[in-house]
């Protein structure tokens, strides 16, 4: 079976992506999705706040993800559930992708193009190397918010959370309204990695203290988890001796920060961005391979949903595009560079012969900045465009727009960076 | 009445058990924990060394080597996961480049086949990302890695079919002689007394403790601890062989390997006086063996790492191990302070204990249906058109569950029904792997945990993370 497109990952980047491609003129799409439905992990995200940016609208997460699956339904977009794709092999013109599902078995299908969406995961406690016991009883945020809004099972009773990100602070809510006590939420960075309106609605309105430059340094319990020992720590984020309490709790949920899921990507020899973890890509969402697409936070960590839909449409269209043999394929690449207290950008290359009339970068900073300005300087250091910001966090990811004639300055390679006000 | 009874299901014991399985004999394997492999067997280096640490002459050194080849030999009849990738000793000076020729020489009176130092050119071309500093190796292409925990239930599992009763949640508390026959009581209330006519004792770290409650404690367990880092798959090819440092008075040092499924360990450090049950790691250790690792291979990513765990080595105040019928009480055989080659050892010690056994009157007579093999389904490791056929036999191989490790929904019902069957969340992790990934268990655990549910008839609060009171969750939310 030949298709035109193949959506791998049928969360919000994939929906967005697949309906685009359509709306664009691509008529053989297939969506493949590992889990029991589509919609990713929106479906467990019950709280409200999506779409604020897309629809003009607080929606929860399933209602976002039903917006985006009804405006499917009255399309001729296929998708498989239950389907798990093995491999993908990126020979030339057709790529082939290997899946399995319990119906229908060993699948090879073949397609032009490929939108990789398959989003991320989260850091683990072997990530950060949290010392102590190994008892039962410690959870990533959103296994702790599976559980609880999906299977309908609490996972504790008396909680700790570490990472102030916004899962964290999210199930900080939900768990005090199941009538868990949610003793602190411990952030191991001086200031939180969340969005500003979860701290006030998750945390300050429960009263559930912060604990800002704070971190767990010792795990108690052989069975199940019965208290966790919380630190201060200086600037080199050390613990500082002496600071140490202990915190009774039999549960700790872990919100240090989300990774995305490149194996796939990986085993098909698709270059990574060291920075963002995702495929390099350029302005039309294009990884180093043909053909091969990536959006959403596969790519990079985004904040909201509305920009991982904004990101999926745009590499939906430009599968189109590419299906379609509309493509450039320039000769000149610009590079895209990350300047002093940018931690990365997204894309990390772009097309000049593709960009019709501005382009988008996306970016994250590196610390808690106040008052510095955005610049944007070209290959010789020349200014192309600044903008100037009261504060910008690694929280909360950063975009600048450039037009096509501010971009036709940069002579090889733009440097984003943050630079202070003179 | 059993004419054996081991005590203690690790490797040790589940070595024991599946060797006298062999014949015909009434034997049963005790274990205090609700799975087996859960104490040291769990927690150690996975390496199966080659046998020139040991001091030639002693015991170790004998079964080191013999074990070296019969872990070979018993992965392949049990479908366990085995790889003979060879070890270097590496040297950083020039006295370690003479350590490394005693190491030669001892191994070469030990019986280690093909051992000989290679140069740094050699080294750099066997480990290209070896440290700097390093001078030369001892090359040992007969030592390997292995599952270790996978190889415990494995013997385990063929042991029990070959007619082993294994009683697990059965923590003895206490061994009674009377007119030679033992009765062994333990913790578990709906266990009856256990009757038998020999006990070996495979207890580990508490085999003291074990062998003190049916005579004098005739030697002292002193565990060691050791912490360790387990990274994921992206680091493991940054080393080809088990890279050992040359050894000191602490032990063999800190090691650098890949495992059997592709990841990376580092470790472990050697800590002593320390409690039995004290498996926490710290960090001052952890970045202790991050320091010294270094030496070894450069440019390890720590940022990979996915996992980190203590183990106890169980060291006794005896150099040697202690494989003997005990002096003060007849028909109690002690097989105790395996430390390392421990793993390694294990199936020789088995054959020891089966000799002694022999020695001290037990009739031994083979079984004609002795069965030795084993299989399991690794459904990542068949062909396309295997794959195919095997989800039109059962669809549930053709649900992914793990999707760090691509465990399906088949592999893990097969862990749960298989003789020695899972019943905790840890103990299919330990069986097919759903779990042991970059994700730890994350996306899976939920799932696995409903599977088990399932499976068993069991309310999903009563599925144990591990050990019993190992609870993962506390009750329904609110309607």
């Amino acid at each position: 079976m030949k298709y035109d497109l193949i959506v791998i990952g049928g969360g919000p980047a994939g929906l967005a992506a697949a309906y685009e491609a359509y709306k664009n003129g691509i008529e053989k799409i297939l969506i493949l999705e590992r889990d029991k439905e589509l919609g990713g992990i929106l479906n467990q995200c019950i709280h409200n706040g999506f779409g604020v940016h897309s629809f003009n609208e607080e929606l929860t997460g399933p209602e976002y993800a039903t917006r985006y699956i009804e405006m499917l339904s009255s399309t001729n977009v296929e998708y498989k559930l239950d389907t798990m794709v093995l491999s993908i092999s990126n020979g030339g013109e057709v790529k082939t992708v290997e899946a399995i599902n319990t119906n229908e078995g060993y699948l090879t299908l073949d397609a032009s193009a490929i939108i990789l969406s398959m989003g991320c995961r989260e850091r683990t406690r072997g990530a950060i190397q949290i010392p102590g016991e190994r008892p039962s009883g410690i959870f990533t945020a959103g296994t702790a918010q599976r559980y609880i809004n999906m299977e309908g099972y609490m996972v504790g009773k008396k909680v700790v959370i570490l990472g102030s990100g916004d899962i964290g602070l999210i199930m900080a809510r939900r768990m005090t309204l199941e009538g868990a006590e949610v003793k602190a939420c411990v952030e191991l960075m001086p200031y939180s990695n969340g969005l500003n309106r979860n701290i006030v609605q998750c945390l300050n309105d429960y009263n559930i203290p912060l604990l800002l430059s704070h971190t767990i340094t010792q795990i108690i319990g052989k069975h199940r988890l019965e208290a966790v020992v919380v630190s201060e720590v200086d600037n080199d984020k050390n613990p500082i001796p002496g600071t140490e309490q202990t915190l009774e709790c039999d549960t700790l949920l872990l919100s240090v920060g989300l990774i995305p899921e490149n194996e796939i990507t990986k085993n098909a020899g698709i270059d990574i961005d060291r920075r963002t973890s995702g495929p390099l890509v350029n302005e039309a969402m294009e990884t180093n391979v043909k053909g091969i697409f990536a959006c959403g936070n596969v790519v990079h960590v985004h904040d909201l949903v509305d920009f991982v839909s904004e990101e999926g449409g745009k590499a939906g269209r430009s599968a189109a595009k590419y299906i379609q043999h509309l493509i450039v394929e320039g000769q000149e690449v610009t590079e895209i560079k990350n300047g002093s207290r940018v931690n990365y950008t997204v894309p990390q290359q772009i097309r000049l012969e593709n960009i019709s009339e501005a382009q988008e970068f996306m970016f994250r900073v590196s610390n808690v900045f106040k008052d510095v300005n955005i610049t944007v300087r070209n290959s010789e250091g020349d200014l192309i465009k600044k903008l100037r910001r009261p504060v910008v966090t690694p929280g909360e990811m950063e975009k600048i727009k450039l037009k096509k004639a501010e971009l036709e300055q940069a002579k090889g390679s733009l440097t984003i960076a943050l630079e202070e006000v003179v | 009445m059993y004419d054996v009874a081991i005590i203690g299901a690790g490797i040790v014991g589940a070595s024991v058990a599946r060797e006298l399985s062999r014949y015909k004999l009434n034997v049963c394997l005790i274990e205090k924990q609700n799975d087996v492999s859960e104490g040291s067997t769990k927690a150690n280096s996975a390496i199966v060394h080659a046998g020139y640490d040991p001091e030639v002459g002693t015991d170790m050194a004998r079964l080191n080597v013999r074990g070296c080849y019969l872990t070979e030999k018993y992965t392949k009849e049990l479908d366990v996961s085995y790889k003979k990738i060879g070890s270097l000793v590496v040297a950083f000076s020039p006295s370690e480049m003479e350590t490394l020729k005693e190491l030669l020489d001892r191994g070469n009176k030990n019986g280690v086949p093909d051992l000989r130092i290679i140069g740094r050119e050699e080294l750099q071309k066997f480990e290209p990302n070896i440290g700097d500093t390093a001078l030369g190796a001892l090359y040992a292409p007969s030592a390997g890695i292995v599952g270790p925990w996978e190889f415990c239930i494995a013997l385990t599992e063929n042991a029990v079919v070959n007619g082993v009763k294994l009683y697990l949640s059965c923590e003895v508390i206490d061994i009674k002689k009377e007119d030679d026959v033992f009765t062994i009581y333990s913790a578990n209330p709906s266990i009856d007394p256990i009757k038998t006519k020999y006990i070996i004792n495979a207890a580990g770290i508490y085999s003291d403790v074990i062998m003190g409650m049916v005579g004098e404690r005739e030697f002292k367990i002193k565990p060691r601890k050791g912490q360790y880092f387990v990274l994921d798959k992206s680091q493991g090819p940054l080393a080809n062989h088990v890279i050992f440092q040359c050894p000191s008075e602490l032990g063999k040092g800190i090691l650098v390997s890949p495992t059997v499924h592709g990841n990376l360990i580092v470790g472990p450090d050697a800590e002593d006086n320390v409690e039995r049950e004290d498996l926490s790691t710290t960090k001052e250790r952890l970045e202790f063996v991050k320091a010294e690792a270094e030496k070894s291979i450069k440019g390890i990513n720590y940022r990979e790492s996915i996992r980190n765990f203590a183990g106890m080595r169980a060291q006794s105040e005896r150099p040697d191990f202690i494989i003997e019928e005990s002096k003060s009480v007849k028909g109690f055989i002690n097989l105790a302070g395996i430390k390392s080659p421990g793993l390694t050892s294990a199936p020789a010690i088995a054959e020891d204990a089966v000799e002694i056994l022999k020695n001290i009157g037990v009739k031994l007579e083979k079984k004609e249906d002795f069965n030795p093999i084993r299989h399991q389904t690794h459904f990542m490791q068949l062909t396309p058109e295997e794959k195919a056929k095997k989800i039109k036999e059962d669809p549930k191989f053709g649900r992914v569950i793990c999707r760090c490790e691509t465990i399906t929904e088949g592999e893990i019902v097969e862990a749960i029904r298989r003789p020695v069957g899972a019943h905790t969340v840890d103990g299919i992790k330990r069986r097919c792997r759903p779990g042991m990934g970059r994700c730890q268990g994350g996306f899976c655990g939920p799932r696995v945990l409903e599977i088990i549910a399932r499976e068993l008839h069991l309310p999903l609060e009563d599925v144990m993370q591990d050990v019993d009171d190992s609870y993962i969750l506390v009750g329904e939310t609110k309607k």
